[in-house]
């Protein structure tokens, strides 16, 4: 049975949590020196820890603790002051040992949150934890048609990624955000990827899975007070896709619930081109993990002073900025979100640094900018003019130099490359002439070619000489100073 | 009894072990007595001590993030029952349902 997003929002309320994979960017894995670069040879960055060879030992990676750690500070965590690695036992062909060295029940940072913006509204989602675990390797499936796994006659692993070291963010159930509880799971990711990239403890990529989200949806009739039976939806790789994820489980779940059928805890799939899930392993047996505390490694004790000199080396997290901003910049919350989800926020601040006004920075940047790089499919920070060319543009337009139509010549001609805004301004020719000697002669040439209008203008008709200073613009291409022209019609024709 | 046959085939299936029955008779009875001997240690362990998991004491054993050499592709494939296009081969993942 099919049932509309809508249609489901009427009849329950939905409960999301994320768990949020992202992998660190130490130089070296988890537990062994080799490196972490992406996009190396298949099989390169391989040592005996690393491919579970026998007789190797594991070593923790200090630096990946410290990052674990500096991110449960920014997400408001309790830091532990010992705890301890643990194996979680299977077979899988990604994991080069019969296990996963992770962290079981005494994860490295616990009980935190983390405030998101959505719609001009905050919401504060609960951490559960934050552990440290270690990636698995990756596989390519050869012989079906669709490269997936299912269908394929073999797999070819590559160990390059095997033993990264990865931290697991995981949220407490989200309930109360209603219909908005897509959005919200998005601004979360959304949020959490700003802050570790602030952090600097990771690339984030979403796209290159340096960042991976699996998303647990539930839903239980409205006003019942309930919850209802999960399901924990895998491979959500887009911002996008943790939206459309919520959404298309809620629908889902609400059809199943429709028919008069129960909702199975299973693990799905999320097809980015339908945006819909499939049932994933609901056929395999439960999982039986049989956790112990890893023996090869010791447990981790981090000293107060150690992590209170990480809290002391936070940088400004985005919460602190963006109430920093909206007070200085005098925006609504709205506003700095439309800031914020531009990718302007760095350059807009950038450029009120080096002199121009919030409102000019903030107009150059989202409107002409952000459309050139809309239409270069390219963020609007990669475009190649820098903060201070657009302070200088528009120094410029405020000095009167230059109008709003030559400004956004001149930007032209700083992404053409042909130099700084004044370079562009000298070659290009394109300051605004205010010298009355030149307009008075186009304007007395206007006013020769349009006897009508000029007529009415000295009849007392002045809205009519807008079509004088038109003909005024077009003879100087758009580079006379308007309002002196309409100064000078008026006055040649008291 | 500290551990059934029943689980004892359970644990030989999650850890790959293809028992036949008389192994699981034969294996069973023992993994029994191994584990009611160790779990001596119980009637001795005193109120408020928690389990040990290292005799070590030592905690924060760590490496600093430098790079070290690798193996090459050669040497890590070398004990591969099987490789392609420099990756480990291995059998299908999924059965077919």
């Amino acid at each position: 049975m099919t049932v509309t997003y809508e249609e489901a929002l009427q009849k329950y309320e939905p409960v999301f949590g994320l768990e949020t994979h992202v992998e660190l960017g130490t130089r070296t894995k988890m537990f062994c020196g080799c490196p972490t670069a992406f996009g190396a040879e298949p099989n390169t960055q391989v040592c005996p820890v690393c491919l579970g060879l026998p007789g190797s030992l594991p070593v923790v990676n200090q630096r990946a603790i410290e990052f674990a750690i500096r991110i449960g500070l920014a997400l408001n965590c309790s830091i532990a002051s010992w705890c301890r690695f643990a194996r979680k036992n299977y077979f899988y062909p990604d994991m080069p040992k019969n296990f996963q060295i992770s962290q079981y029940d005494e994860p490295l940072c616990t009980d935190g949150y983390l405030d998101v913006l959505t719609g001009g509204e905050t919401v504060r989602v609960g951490i559960e934890r934050v552990h440290l675990e270690e990636d698995t390797g990756k596989s390519l499936h050869v012989g079906g048609a669709t490269g997936r796994i299912q269908g394929a006659e073999y797999s070819l692993v590559d160990y390059n990624r095997s033993g990264i070291p990865l931290v697991e963010i995981v949220t407490k159930p989200v309930p109360g955000t209603g219909y908005l509880a897509p959005e919200v799971a998005r601004a979360y990711v959304t949020e959490l990827r700003d802050v570790l990239r602030t952090l600097g403890v990771s690339d984030v990529r979403m796209e290159e899975g340096s960042m991976r989200c699996d998303v647990n949806t539930s839903i239980a009739a409205r006003g019942s007070g309930a919850w209802g039976t999960r399901t924990e939806t895998k491979n959500v790789n887009s911002l996008r896709s943790v939206e459309r994820a919520v959404r298309s489980e809620i629908s889902r779940q609400a059809g199943v619930l429709d028919a008069g059928e129960r909702v199975v805890q299973e693990t799905r799939h999320f097809h980015e081109d339908t945006g819909v899930t499939t049932s994933g392993r609901s056929k395999e047996e439960a999982q039986d993990y049989r956790y112990f505390p890893e023996p090869d490694l010791v447990p981790v004790a981090p000293a107060d002073e150690w992590v209170s000199s990480i809290r002391a080396s936070l940088p400004e997290l985005p919460s602190a900025r963006r109430a920093r901003l909206i007070s200085a910049w005098s925006l609504s919350e709205l506003e700095f979100e439309s800031l914020r989800n531009a990718g302007a926020l760095d350059v807009v601040e950038a450029t009120v640094a080096v002199g121009a006004s919030p409102a000019d920075a903030r107009k150059w940047w989202l409107g002409e900018l952000a459309r050139k790089a809309n239409d270069d499919g390219i963020e609007v920070s990669a475009l190649p003019i820098t903060p201070s060319d657009v302070a200088r543009i528009a120094a410029l337009v405020k000095a009167g130099t230059l109008n709003d139509r030559l400004a956004r010549e001149v930007i032209d001609g700083v992404l053409w490359g042909e130099g700084t805004p004044d370079e562009v301004v000298e070659k290009r020719g394109l300051a605004v002439v205010s010298d009355d000697s030149a307009l008075i002669a186009a304007v007395d040439e206007a006013i020769a070619a349009h006897p009508d209008v000029a007529e009415k203008v000295r009849g007392g008709k002045v809205a009519a000489a807008g079509a004088l200073v038109g003909a005024v613009m077009k003879a100087t291409r758009g580079q006379a100073d308007a309002p002196r022209v309409r100064e000078l019609i008026l006055e040649r024709l008291s | 009894m500290a551990i059934t046959r029943d689980e004892v085939a359970h644990l030989a299936r999650l850890s790959r072990l293809a028992l036949s029955d008389e192994e699981l008779d034969h294996l069973a009875p023992q993994l029994d007595q191994i584990i009611s001997s160790v779990a001596q240690v119980q009637e001795v362990a005193a109120e408020g001590i928690p389990p040990t998991s290292h005799a070590t004491g030592l905690t924060n054993v760590f490496r600093d993030d430098e790079p070290v050499a690798c193996l090459s592709p050669a040497e890590a494939l070398f004990g591969a029952p099987a490789e392609e296009l420099q990756r480990f081969k291995v059998p299908r993942i999924l059965v077919e349902e």
